[in-house]
């Protein structure tokens, strides 16, 4: 391969980019563990789980989340982007009044939020929502 | 604790989903209503009508400031009554030992900053004068979360009045020092707090929406920070900013500051502790 | 044990019997994630709340694990049934082996 001097200047302006992508594997295999010891690497089906997320956060310090799934034993929270995925993880007890939860959440950048649900059969359920993390213009 | 919300946004898309709720919005928290538009005072000459920072968040942001429990300022607001009743300096004296009742306090915060005995006083002063005259106690720090938390809690007992400040009589010369410092550009980026507050209010500056710079929801909670942020704490964030050298909390110009800013807020309502981004 | 750990919790004064109330919980801790340095670029210790427990009457409504992603003051906000008079018991645990703890009393009726 030859490498012509535009190529590398090419490149080297794109330095973050390539350390952000080199570093997408890592992330998407620690979320794939995270999913899976969940899981149990059972099948999840999408649908079943309303999850509700601002579309545009104003600060990412503080993200509002709330998620109800009915029939749900437990369910967790999963934000692939952020440095450690696992957000939370809501286990219903048997004078749970409804399988849902409300929390705030802190995320790094733009991503997608996940869902999964353990169903009380044992199936598993999923959502997701993209939620874009604005940089304040100013806010000091 | 019921809480009834009434909210009328007549919205008009700016940039996106965000929000700019016009001036027939309201705002009511526990049965308070809190006017968050109002007709310019006339000696804010270049407004016609002041606006609540609250009305330039998005819904999630509001909504935090539409129920006592949803609003996390309320930690440092319960702090702040643990703190009125501590005992303190060498008087061995608590808030409390005086002011019996908190409810008292109902209606300072609306007249602050104000000018007692020749001297410009902001709140974070009549706390400071009680621990140190009264008390026999160190006083805090201006911005330290036990300020903040006392200055929550009094400004609260104040919460859906109308600021009135005063700008006349022995207050006169330290207000136009202060309209002076509001457009005086100042910093590398030579900027004024007109620049963005005045002139440019309800534009996204890249992704955050200006608002009028208004102060009558401080101490604010910022999710920034996730923690009470102090008027002159706010300033000197803007200062840094525009990459200007900030003045000292609690010194003459943003107390000049403070009482300009709080006059151009005349007809708003007291909102502390209010929520922002 | 983290300075100034503070719960509020909101529960209804009473209920019907069978009814389903919203409980909203705020807790006042810096959720450190372990992901911040410091001014001299040492990786600042995770120091956060880690699970939070609902009980009834000896019986649980939600038990929920949280992870660094949790924002600072953690709100958490569930349903609960309600099928006789007694009291909920909540449970934030910390990272440093401190266990906070609240009690709120609910009627029926």
């Amino acid at each position: 391969m030859t490498l012509s001097r535009r190529d590398f200047v090419v490149g080297a302006s794109c330095g973050v980019g390539i350390v952000a992508f080199s570093a997408l594997p890592a992330q998407a295999s620690l979320l794939d563990e995270t999913i899976s010891k969940f899981t149990g690497g059972a099948e999840i089906i999408p649908g079943g789980i309303v999850l509700d997320t601002p579309e545009i956060a104003e600060n990412g310090n503080t993200v509002p989340i709330d998620v109800s799934a009915p029939g749900a034993a437990s369910i967790m929270l999963l934000a692939g982007g952020n440095p450690v995925p696992a957000v939370a993880t809501f286990n219903f007890g048997p004078l749970s009044g409804s399988r849902s939860g409300n929390t705030r959440i802190r995320l790094i950048k733009t991503q997608e939020v996940m869902a999964i649900a353990k169903m009380d059969d044992g199936t598993f359920r999923s959502a997701q929502a993209t939620v874009k993390v604005t940089i304040g213009g100013c806010g000091g | 604790m019921i809480i009834k919300i009434l909210m009328t946004l007549y919205i008009t898309a700016l940039a996106g989903t965000l929000a700019w709720a016009g001036e027939d919005s309201s705002l009511t928290v526990e049965g308070q209503e809190i006017k968050i538009s109002a007709q310019a005072p006339a000696h804010a000459e270049n407004l016609d009508m002041v606006y609540s920072g609250w009305v330039f968040r998005t819904d999630e942001t509001q909504s935090l400031q539409m129920d006592d429990f949803d609003n996390p300022a309320f930690v440092f607001v319960d702090e702040g009554i643990d703190l009125f009743s501590k005992v303190d300096g060498s008087e061995v004296k608590s808030c409390a030992g005086c002011h019996t009742n908190l409810a008292d306090f109902s209606g300072l915060r609306a007249s602050m900053p104000k000018v007692v005995d020749g001297k410009l006083l902001s709140m974070e002063d009549l706390v400071n004068g009680c621990r140190v005259k009264r008390m026999g106690a160190d006083p805090w720090k201006w911005s330290g979360t036990e300020m903040t938390a006392m200055t929550a809690l009094i400004g609260l007992q104040s919460r859906g009045m109308e600021i009135q400040v005063k700008i006349d009589g022995e207050a006169a010369e330290l207000w136009k020092t202060g309209k002076e410092l509001y457009y005086a550009r100042v910093g590398q980026l030579d900027m004024s707090c007109a620049n963005c507050h005045e002139d440019n209010y309800g534009n996204m500056i890249r992704a955050d929406h200006l608002s009028q710079g208004q102060i009558n929801g401080f101490p604010t909670y910022r999710l920034k920070n996730a923690k009470l942020n102090s008027v002159h704490g706010r300033f000197k964030g803007c200062m840094k900013n525009i990459r200007a050298t900030p003045y000292k909390e609690g010194g003459d110009e943003f107390r000049a500051l403070e009482l300009y800013l709080a006059s151009r807020g005349n007809g708003l309502s007291v909102e502390t502790p209010s929520v922002r981004n | 044990m983290a300075k100034n750990v503070k719960p509020r919790v909101k529960v209804p004064k009473s209920a019907a019997v069978g009814e389903s109330i919203v409980i909203k919980t705020l807790i006042k801790h810096k959720m450190e994630s372990g992901q911040r340095k410091d001014k001299d670029g040492k990786t600042i210790p995770r120091s956060i709340i880690n699970r939070f427990v609902c009980d009834f009457n000896g019986q649980n409504v939600i038990d929920v694990s949280l992870e660094p992603a949790i924002s600072t003051n953690p709100f958490i906000q569930f349903e609960a049934v309600v099928l006789e008079a007694g009291e909920y018991r909540f449970f934030w645990y910390d990272d440093d082996g401190s266990v906070y703890e609240k009690t709120k009393k609910i009627a029926v009726g």
